[in-house]
């Protein structure tokens, strides 16, 4: 398995994320001003402060070159992962639902969360142990998990929701304590925590590396 | 010509400074004040007023939780 990471202006996450995904096969990085993807099976929009987050979190960064090849990509059913300015791109550009909102406690959070996996049979959690809870940090000003009720109902009853926070420890005010969302067809998939910062035990937790090691079966399972 | 997009959260969504801004206004005395909201005043030249709309709709505010309005102004008088 081949994995793109995507660095923009502003990135600060991408190195993490090549190094998780190092461990589950090949990598490259991706210039936000290349539009070809080099062939990738899967493609990780990394966390960060694409463009300085002018205007909103993930507004600019949507409009990139790189991103209008991983949108045609998402849209062939290419898998795509969005850590936390990646989830926010992926929302911005409409390749997931909702939108991040500035956290409700107002202040840029950095903590470790354990979250539920609502979804265990996804191409980004079908590694995770059922019944488990992921241990992996979250660190984020705009991670408020925000859409209207009719979509929330409808992401609920169509399995969308993947990942939640325990409700004591949702800090951001997301709705529903959603963490994580995929889309409806279940090859682009967004969180706001970090499961590149928890793949070696020498950082408290490797349970982050469950989402990449269910990547690699979504693809090399593809490949068979 | 010049014009202006107001772009402001939508009503019912929480708006933290908004409400941080409401909060400190007692500690200087000023009492009564409520339901305050924060935005983004976006003011711009533009050749062809009619693309405002898509402009600010797929780049200036997210239709998901903000609203926006566009205000055109009178060209600036020669100074």
């Amino acid at each position: 398995m081949k994995t793109g990471i995507l660095r923009f202006p502003g990135s600060c996450d991408e190195v993490d994320a090549q190094l998780a995904a190092q461990r589950v096969g090949e990598t490259v990085l991706l210039w936000h001003g290349d539009r070809d993807l080099q062939d990738v099976d899967a493609v990780i929009v990394p966390g960060g402060f694409s463009y300085g987050d002018y205007l909103r979190a993930g507004a600019i960064a949507r409009f990139s070159p790189v991103m209008e090849s991983v949108i045609e990509f998402a849209r062939d059913g290419g898998l795509v992962l969005g850590i936390c300015n990646g989830f926010q791109v992926l929302c911005e550009a409409g390749l997931l639902p909702g939108a991040l909102l500035p956290n409700a406690n107002r202040r840029f959070t950095f903590r470790q969360v354990e979250l539920a996996v609502v979804e265990g049979e996804t191409k980004f959690t079908s590694a995770c142990p059922t019944d488990e809870l992921l241990s992996i940090p979250a660190k984020h000003g705009s991670g408020r998990f925000y859409a209207d009720e009719a979509t929330l109902d409808q992401l609920e009853a169509d399995g969308q929701v993947v990942v939640r926070y325990r409700p004591e420890q949702n800090f951001n005010g997301s709705l529903r304590d959603i963490a994580g969302v995929r889309n409806a067809a279940g090859n682009v998939f967004g969180l706001m925590p970090h499961p590149e910062h928890a793949v070696d035990a020498l950082t408290g937790s490797t349970d982050g590396l469950r989402i990449f090691e269910s990547m690699r079966s979504a693809v090399e399972g593809a490949h068979v | 010509m010049r014009a202006r997009v107001l772009v402001r959260p939508k009503q019912g969504i929480l708006d933290p400074q908004g409400v941080a801004v409401e909060r400190a206004l007692p500690a200087l005395g000023f009492k009564g004040v409520s339901e305050v909201r924060i935005g983004r005043l976006v003011e711009l030249e533009i050749e062809n007023p009619a693309e405002l709309e898509a402009i600010s709709s797929q780049l200036l505010a997210n239709p998901l939780i903000e609203d926006f309005e566009i205000e055109l102004l009178e060209d600036a008088p020669a100074a």
